[in-house]
């Protein structure tokens, strides 16, 4: 290849505001083999690809670099370019001079120097480059949504709607997630169950959409449009197709005092349990960690009181292949730990409450049926202390974020307070009022207008109890960091917004990216939010980082409808930088000896066996052989290959040697 | 401190480490121009071989960076890296060659800060030892450059 053309771009002044484009134009333009080099205001531009499509023809060039941004962002575009003018699109390259150079350096002759190495590199690797072809893998039309709260409930309809299959995975034994367990909602206050349960009800009936509860991912195989995923369903102890969901055995269960997790502590729930009234599927599960039979041996109350004989104690875990296209993650979030909070005596004092406890103590179907009232002796507070910010923005705590919806539910939890207990008072420690949304700050000012919440700008320093009250202390900064202190009769605690308790395994086994708070992490934050940097793997809800409602469902359709693009070819068209064994003809002349070694190292099985037989049908050898459709290209055989028989596109070992000696020699 | 110019060759996956440099120059955070960076696939890709291709051609100090473990894009390539590392190594302080000049870490793609610090740490610390002269004396006197053309 002795024909390549150079375009160096400035980015505006990205890349020209710290190195000389023009310089590096020029040298470039004596390297051996370049044809044509020139530098341009944006590359990325129309004019800017027009010109690199005209330079293509006229100088018939037979490589391209593209010196801009990062490749990662890019280098799409200007292979499609170059694909337009005639050129096959491998045989562009790019040399990141933005990311890796002129945002990163001063400046300075060395920030050019760079861009020159740095753009050398590419000539040399283009002109080893090969002409490819993309490769076609077929898609598996069906959607895996994990996570069945209100995120992956909408994800899991709208793609379902779209005419694919659904198959959605929920830990617990009923969909829902947080949303079940409000109230009301802002800013509207409407009832949550009423909006939320006709649409759990949509998941259990649509006939598109298969829904595992008490369910877990287990492996994550395979890649875009062919994943194999293995999920664990664990035991429920139960015949699903015998029960009828008619809740004889959860009267009857002697264990009643345990801990119920959806009430958050607030209530109890017998051993064999359905979480709550609207749960979907409505079908009890056995808690095996509290129940009398699995620790004693004895009991199987509820197996003689069931009707339809449906309880099986000894069922076991089972585990279940499912062949999907994409994945959607919409595990939703986690609250902040009580054991954050000594200074707030969290977890120490009865009546030092979080948010969650708050909205079911405010719920109509909750443990006081929707009264407000002390968990501690059952008194209605007259006077509430709620705590914004609890975690969230303090960097002690390891939070440097804002939590986003706690002003809001805060300002709610004052009204709905106040719409209770008529003569109450709630006073609102906060840092700053966050309510940007359509409706939000009108919403706060209901709360404090028209339901009198008291609000006060500072933070809590300690609360303490002392003769049956909770002394509030705290400084009113807008008075002179004036010293406050409260005697309250209740405290909620608006504790930060985290990622969900099992996230990081998550993202392991489904390998996407997480960010240093545990929240998976976005391809981009601006322009690709509900894309993970996994091709096919999509994110819904809080599990990227504390949303709202409205919030999570845009979200979630955001990410069906990726879902549903995805769906909507039979076969979907992947890069070919994959892995290939050198195969001449004859192929008895092929350097790989058959040991093998690719087949144990490679993660996707892609290494198949290729038998080279005689004239008589006798096997003379046997070679390794990648699957196109398999491979991925990660390139751990070709490390490994002994005798260098095993190469990869793009990378090959010609190209990286070459960029080497090119880089460290000018 | 000595007073030269380091060359240092990194040698980064593109999903975790290349990411995260990226990132470093999206936040604008200022690092030495001496470390530059070859794009592979994973850390898995890598075969050690090219470590001896770029101190024969004049590198003065490398670094190897990849995803975090359990974090790699192909579920286990920087698994590999690592344990080839750790045989490589030993066969490198074998023969003499300088396994202090090489730089094994993992970078994220939401570490941007971290890859400003590891270059900047790593284009000091080999400052500070000078450039690499040895190991033109090593090679020499051994097969070692011979082998290393073959790998070509
Ligand atoms: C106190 C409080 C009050 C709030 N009030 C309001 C309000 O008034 N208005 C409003 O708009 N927003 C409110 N919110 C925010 C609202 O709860 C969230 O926006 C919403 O729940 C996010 O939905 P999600 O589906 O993303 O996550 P979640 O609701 O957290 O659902 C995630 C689901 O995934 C499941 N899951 C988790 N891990 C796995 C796994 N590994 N495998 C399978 N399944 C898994 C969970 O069991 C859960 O069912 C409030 C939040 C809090 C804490
Ligand atoms: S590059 Fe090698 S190890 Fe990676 S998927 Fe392809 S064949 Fe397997």
């Amino acid at each position: 290849m002795s024909r390549i053309g150079v375009f160096v771009c400035h980015c505006g002044e990205n890349i020209s505001a710290t190195v000389n484009c023009e310089k590096v134009a020029q040298i470039s333009k004596e390297l051996k083999g370049v044809e044509f080099s020139t530098d341009y205001k944006y590359m990325c531009s129309d004019p800017g690809q027009t010109m690199l499509k005209e330079a293509i023809k006229e100088h018939k060039l037979d490589g391209v670099v593209v010196a801009a941004c990062s490749p990662r962002m890019h280098e799409p575009t200007f292979r499609k370019a170059c694909s337009e003018a005639g050129l096959n699109p491998y045989l562009c390259e790019m040399s990141n001079i933005r990311e890796h150079c002129s945002w990163v350096h001063p400046k300075d002759d060395l920030t050019t120097e760079k861009a020159e190495d740095l753009v050398r590199v590419m000539v040399e690797k283009v002109k080893k480059n090969k002409a490819l072809n993309s490769i076609k893998v077929p898609v598996t039309k069906t959607a895996l949504v994990i996570g069945g709260g209100v995120a992956g409930i909408q994800a899991a309809l709208d793609i379902a709607n779209c005419g694919h299959k659904v198959v959605m995975v929920e830990k617990q034994p009923s969909i829902g997630g947080h949303m079940s367990q409000l109230s009301e909602t802002f800013p509207t206050l409407d009832c949550s169950q009423c909006i939320l349960t006709p649409r759990m009800v949509e998941i259990a009936q649509h006939p598109n959409i298969t829904l595992y509860t008490y369910a877990e991912v287990e492996k994550v195989d395979g890649f875009i449009g062919n994943f194999k995923i293995t999920v664990r369903k664990k035991s429920k102890s139960l015949d699903e197709h015998l029960c009828t969901g008619c809740g004889l055995c959860t009267t009857k269960c002697p264990q009643k005092k345990i801990p119920n997790e959806f009430e958050r502590g607030l209530g109890f729930r017998p051993a064999i349990y359905v979480p709550f009234p609207q749960a979907v599927p409505n079908k009890p599960v056995i808690d095996r960690e509290n129940c009398t039979y699995y620790i004693k041996g004895k009991c199987k109350v509820c197996e003689i009181v069931c009707p339809t004989k449906a309880i099986r104690f000894d069922q076991e875990d089972e585990l279940v292949e499912i062949e999907a296209g994409a994945i959607v993650l919409a595990t939703g979030f986690d609250v902040l730990k009580s054991d954050f909070f000594p200074e707030y005596g969290y977890g120490k004092y009865k009546d030092v409450i979080d948010g969650l406890q708050f909205e079911r103590l405010a719920s109509a179907s909750g443990p006081t049926m929707g009264e407000i009232r002390r968990p501690s002796d059952g008194q209605i507070p007259k006077k509430i202390v709620f705590v914004a910010c609890a975690g969230s923005r303090d960097p002690a705590k390891g939070i440097e974020y804002c939590s986003k919806i706690c002003c809001m539910y805060t300002a709610k939890h004052a009204m709905l307070y106040k719409h209770k207990v008529h003569d109450g008072t709630p006073y609102v420690f906060y840092m700053d009022i966050r309510a940007g949304g359509k409706m939000y700050e009108e919403f706060v000012r209901r709360a404090i207008v028209e339901d009198e919440t008291q609000y006060i700008r500072g933070r809590v320093s300690t609360i303490y109890e002392k003769n049956g009250k909770l002394i509030v202390k705290g400084a009113d900064t807008l008075m002179g960091a004036e010293p406050v202190e409260i005697e309250a009769d209740m405290v909620v605690l608006a504790t930060a917004g985290v990622a969900n308790h099992g996230a990081e395994a998550l993202a392991q086994t489904v390998h996407v990216s997480y960010d240093a708070y545990k929240f998976f992490a976005e391809a981009h934050p601006k322009l690709k939010p509900v894309e993970t940097n996994t091709a096919g793997i999509f994110l819904a809800g809080a599990c990227q980082a504390p949303k709202d409602i409205p919030e999570s469902v845009a979200a979630a359709s955001g990410a069906a409808v990726k879902v549903a693009a995805l769906f909507s070819n039979d076969e979907l068209t992947r890069e070919p930088l994959i892995a290939v064994v050198n195969r001449q003809a004859p192929p008895v002349f092929s350097s790989c000896v058959g040991c093998f070694l690719c087949q144990s190292v490679c993660p996707y099985q892609a290494i198949e066996r290729e038998e080279i037989k005689n004239r008589n049908g006798e096997v003379i050898k046997t070679l390794a052989k990648v699957n196109e459709g398999l491979c991925q290209g990660c390139g751990t055989c070709v490390a490994l290959c002994r005798t260098k028989a095993i190469d990869i596109h793009g990378y090959s070992n010609q190209q990286v040697y070459t960029e080497v000696m090119a880089l460290l020699n000018d | 401190m000595q007073d030269f110019e380091p060359k240092i060759v990194a040698f980064v996956c593109n999903w975790c480490t290349y990411a995260g440099a990226d990132l470093t120059g999206t936040s604008r955070t200022k690092y030495a121009a001496n470390v530059k960076i070859i794009r592979f696939p994973c850390t898995g890709r890598i075969d050690f071989m090219i470590l001896m291709k770029a101190f024969e051609n004049g590198a003065d100090g490398i670094i190897v960076s990849g995803c975090h473990p359990n974090d790699c894009h192909y579920s286990t390539g920087n698994f590999h890296a690592r344990r080839r590392w750790i045989v490589f190594r030993n066969l490198m302080n074998f023969t003499g060659i300088d396994t202090e000049r090489i730089l094994f870490s993992w970078v994220s793609a939401a570490e941007g800060f971290k890859w400003a610090d590891v270059v900047n740490n790593t284009v000091a610390k080999i400052r500070e030892m000078g450039p690499y002269e040895n190991y033109n004396k090593i090679a020499v006197s051994t097969l070692l450059k011979e082998e290393v053309s073959n790998h070509e």
